[in-house]
């Protein structure tokens, strides 16, 4: 059989969303530092503010830096559209805000970044929308915390700082069989180590400050559409099904089909709330997706080195990483990252929180800072920082330990970050 | 949003507007979408001509997108079923069909002439075979028959990107609207394109101005095998649009749009 007619990974991760500009030809992206657009006439104007025809009319809403950015990551995560927006939890919220109202229910994975915890915990009700915590492991556990209200289940394909590894279609299945999308955070995976809509996932977000940018100069987020939920089937999205006065009454499943999240996420979305990405902050993270297959690539090489090291070294009491045979998802990560499951890892160090700080303050090379994803190696120690706001019951049910260290590889040399941790790991037990 | 149609109902996108604010005077446009897909190919054209003096609305075929029912079994049976929406919908209409819609359209204009005001073919051609790996992914409801239609139809800059609503990435468009459809839809309706003979007998029948849209880098209906239908045709008016794919609704919007108003103001 003969394949499909579509350019690979590598090449949409250079090309997706950009023709060489036709009235420059410049190659490379151009940066449009501009808020607004001409209208060519007054009835294109009326037209482009009425959802009638395509183009930008505010940068707040879009901007053609942006729009590639959008087209690219779509493009690379293999949906319909995508919405880039200012920070990955923007980007978060931006899905929640377009999809639920007041008194609708979540069902999310208790092993989460705490910022998006905070948000589901103590925001979000605020608003009049509630969140159930379970364990993602199994999806019997997210249909027993779904009542009547809930309208999506929420989970990272890769749990932070655990590295929990979702069996998306499990759960994808579970949530489509009570009329519910499954929503995925893929920060820790990249498009480049798994493809989530491809397993059933509905909507992927992205903190693309992290490896998708992988440079640490720009924060960003996207919400990406798979396509393939049909909102209006569920009855469950008055949002996306039902008439929209602020846009004379569309309905945006009739008119927009499987791209009805990503119209309207922009149109009220964005023009609402207005948590948009700058140009040049897009610009920036175009820039690093040109190269995530090199990077992820080493990144993965590169995390396997130290878990060679950290596997033989004496300070250290265990390791949490799916490459490693001791996670308890080490199966399912060999059969869904078949490149690897990313450069995210935790260790346990002998000594708890007295060594751990030590450790933090030894290191040389790696940078001790609250950000992971970067082409630099980073270490954190989440009890008393990312993970910080939580309390000491609920640290526990997400696997965080006084004793856990964080470390995000980075793209040194292989044996210099081994040399760097090796050294720092001695002087913990000091 | 659902209209009555006999004792069953069609479902239809047409801008948003309430069917009781419509002008009845207005003039009726009825865009047909091609096999697999649905009323969404058309987002680019069905809201902007019904705030534009049209009562414009982009159909589901049974069994299509919002459509229940059987699906209907030959390209005569579809031409029927149109003409019973024109007349439901206040008729007659300017009707513009896609790639299988093309032949719809085509054969309600034959068929049923009081029907149509004008009929506008996008991606069209004397016979459209089907090559057999789509047919035989098909017939199995793989993904992969998305691919290849999304992957064919689209021109060489599509492949890239630049999509003028932005954000929104085509090629994945398109292949989400083929994988949505219902399991054996593709199939049956890829097998009616590459058997359906009749093309030029019928249009030597047409007696409304037709338009046909050709995409220059059409894989799946080449511009030259457009030639013999163009040559049985009365002076039918050919748009061929440069570096365009399958896809002219979608890959060039604003051309299609322009080529539609001409169209309907000239017939």
């Amino acid at each position: 059989m003969v394949e499909p007619d579509a350019h690979k990974f590598d090449t949409k991760s250079l090309h997706a969303g950009q023709r060489p500009d036709p009235s420059t030809g410049s190659r490379a992206v151009p940066i449009h530092q501009t808020t607004s657009y001409v209208f060519d006439s007054v009835d294109e104007a009326a037209a482009l503010y009425n959802l009638e025809v395509g183009g930008h009319i505010y940068s707040r809403i879009s901007n053609p830096t942006v729009a590639v950015l959008e087209e690219r990551i779509a493009a690379l995560e293999g949906g319909v559209g995508a919405v880039c927006t200012s920070s990955g939890m923007a980007a978060f919220h931006l899905a929640v805000a377009t999809l639920l109202n007041t008194g609708d229910h979540i069902v999310s994975s208790q092993n989460l970044y705490g910022g998006s915890h905070n948000m589901m915990t103590f925001t979000m009700p605020r608003f009049g929308i509630s969140t159930t915590f379970v364990d993602p492991h199994e999806p019997k556990s997210f249909l027993d915390a779904a009542n009547e209200n809930t309208k999506l289940f929420y989970a990272e394909v890769l749990g932070n700082p655990g590295i929990e590894v979702l069996d998306i279609e499990a759960i994808a299945d579970a949530a489509h069989s009570i009329g519910v999308p499954l929503v995925v955070d893929a920060t820790f995976a990249t498009p480049y180590l798994i493809q989530p809509i491809e397993h059933g996932a509905d909507v992927v977000i992205h903190s693309l400050t992290k490896f998708l940018g992988g440079h640490g100069i720009a924060i960003g987020g996207a919400v990406v559409d798979g396509g393939r939920f049909d909102w209006a089937a569920s009855g469950k999205f008055p949002t996306l099904s039902e008439p929209y006065d602020g846009y004379h009454g569309i309905v945006f499943t009739d008119e927009f089909g499987p791209q009805a999240l990503s119209m309207r996420a922009r149109a009220e979305g964005l023009k609402d709330f207005g948590a948009c990405m700058s140009p040049s902050n897009a610009f920036y993270l175009l820039q690093g997706i040109e190269t995530l297959p090199l990077r992820m690539q080493k990144h993965v090489s590169n995390t396997h080195s130290v878990l060679d090291l950290l596997d033989k070294h004496d300070a250290v009491e265990w390791i949490r990483h799916p490459d490693h045979p001791s996670h308890p998802d080490h199966e399912l990560a060999k059969r869904l990252y078949t490149k690897g499951s990313g450069a995210i890892l935790s260790f346990g160090i002998s000594g708890g929180r007295e060594a751990g700080k030590k450790f933090i303050e030894s290191v040389e090379l790696a940078s001790h800072l609250a950000n992971v994803g970067d082409a630099k190696t980073l270490v954190i120690h989440p009890a008393s920082t990312t993970h910080q706001q939580m309390s000491a019951e609920d640290l526990s049910t997400a696997g965080i330990g006084e004793d856990l260290v964080r470390i995000s590889v980075g793209l040194e040399d292989p044996a210099d970050i081994c040399a760097d941790l090796d050294r720092a790991l001695k002087a913990s037990q000091r | 949003m659902l209209i009555n149609l006999a004792d069953s109902y069609f479902s239809a996108a047409n801008g948003g507007i309430d069917l009781k604010e419509m002008n009845e005077n207005d003039p009726l446009v009825v865009l047909i979408h091609g096999a697999g897909m649905d009323r969404t190919v058309w987002f680019q054209q069905t809201r902007f001509l019904s705030h534009h003096g049209y009562r414009c609305f982009a159909v589901d075929l049974p069994a299509h997108g919002g459509t229940e029912g059987p699906p209907l079994e030959t390209i005569n049976e579809m031409a029927d079923w149109i003409s019973s929406v024109i007349e439901r919908l206040g008729g007659p209409a300017h009707i513009v069909g896609h790639s299988m819609g093309s032949f719809i359209a085509l054969a309600t204009a034959a068929n049923h002439p009081d029907s149509v005001l004008s009929a506008t073919l996008i991606a069209v051609a004397e016979g459209m075979p089907v090559h057999p790996d789509l047919q035989t992914a098909a017939d199995d409801n793989l993904p992969k028959g998305a691919s290849f239609i999304a992957g064919w139809g689209h021109g060489p800059d599509q492949h890239l990107g630049g999509n003028p609503t932005p954000g929104l990435w085509m090629i994945g468009g398109a292949t989400a609207v083929v994988e949505n459809s219902k399991p054996g839809i593709l199939s049956l309706d890829l097998s009616i394109c590459s058997s359906y003979e009749e093309t030029l007998q019928q249009a030597q029948s047409v007696k409304c101005p037709t338009t046909l849209i050709l995409g220059s880098r059409d894989k799946m209906t080449p511009r030259r095998a457009a030639q013999p239908l163009i040559d049985a045709l009365t002076n039918p008016t050919v748009v061929e649009l440069e570096g365009v794919g399958h896809m002219s609704m979608t890959e060039a919007p604003k051309e299609v749009r322009q080529v539609l108003l001409d169209n309907f103001s000239n017939s």
